[in-house]
């Protein structure tokens, strides 16, 4: 019998960056209309009315909705195009 | 003066005081987006076209609402650095609306007339317009802009602000989001 190789395991870190996915979210301001949010929900993503409204009708009564969902780098990519239509969003890790 | 759908194009035929109002306020959003940053001290990213020293939020809330965090409040850092690589374009972007409005305004009184991608020049700057008026204004909320006091000073502003809101809706309504 021999002893079992010792083997180096990776060193476990609770801060190791996670899986989750990064979000972008688009927050509820009083200037904005709600036509012009469905129509940049549209343009920018290609989301049906049905689903750019669902959306726009969330950050108008909720808040807040999360319009994008994917990598750190995707998200950042959506918010520069969102504040270049003018939406007041952030993008953050879900 | 409201946006029409046409053979031609997206065509408005703004009055006297409609050009004036326009061009005045597209001219002010102009300066308020200011000039090219200087470039950085840095060969590489200088090369790269990107600014020079910290990229510092703006302290003016209307700009702040122009150039927003793209961070929450609880990574300031992340925000300057994206602020620090973005905002150039941002900026660059907003002005370039400006210049199209400008460019197709009539020198008077007369008639506007806009292809798709000029349309959503002015969509664009027609929204940062109101985002900067509503922001002077302290607008709160949609009825803000609905009965007026004519005592009020903000009043003609709040004029202003809600019919850009108007002339905006009705450039929307020619518009196809998917082109």
């Amino acid at each position: 019998m021999t002893a079992p190789a010792e083997v180096d395991l990776p060193a476990v870190d609770d801060d190791v960056v996670e899986d989750r996915p990064w979000v972008a979210i688009v927050w509820n301001d009083p200037v904005n209309l709600m036509s012009y949010v469905t129509f940049v929900l549209m343009e920018l993503f290609g989301y049906s009315k049905a689903k750019a409204t669902r959306l726009m009708l969330d950050v108008h009564h909720k808040g807040r909705a999360v319009v994008s969902v994917g990598t750190r780098e995707q998200m950042e990519l959506d918010v520069a195009r969102l504040h270049a239509k003018g939406l007041w969003a952030t993008l953050q890790q879900d | 003066m409201r946006f029409k759908k046409t053979r031609r194009g997206i065509e408005a035929s703004p009055d006297e005081v409609e050009t004036t109002v326009l061009r005045s306020c597209a001219t002010d959003l102009l300066v308020l987006l200011g000039g090219e940053p200087e470039a950085s001290d840095d060969p590489l990213e200088a090369l790269l076209g990107m600014p020079g020293g910290e990229a510092v939020r703006p302290e003016d809330p209307a700009l702040v609402r122009l150039l927003p965090d793209a961070y929450g409040d609880d990574d300031p850092a992340a925000s300057a650095d994206f602020r620090r690589y973005t905002e150039g374009d941002l900026r660059a972007g907003k002005r370039a609306g400006c210049t199209v409005v400008l460019a197709t305004l009539p020198a008077t009184a007369g008639l506007v007339r806009l292809d798709r991608e000029q349309a959503l020049a002015w969509l664009g700057c027609l929204n940062d317009l109101r985002l900067v008026l509503g922001t002077r204004l302290g607008v709160e909320d949609d009825g803000d802009a609905g009965e007026l006091d004519p005592d009020d000073p903000r009043t003609p502003s709040l004029q202003v602000y809600g019919w850009l809101g108007w002339l905006q809706e009705s450039l929307l309504g020619c518009l196809d989001p998917r082109g």
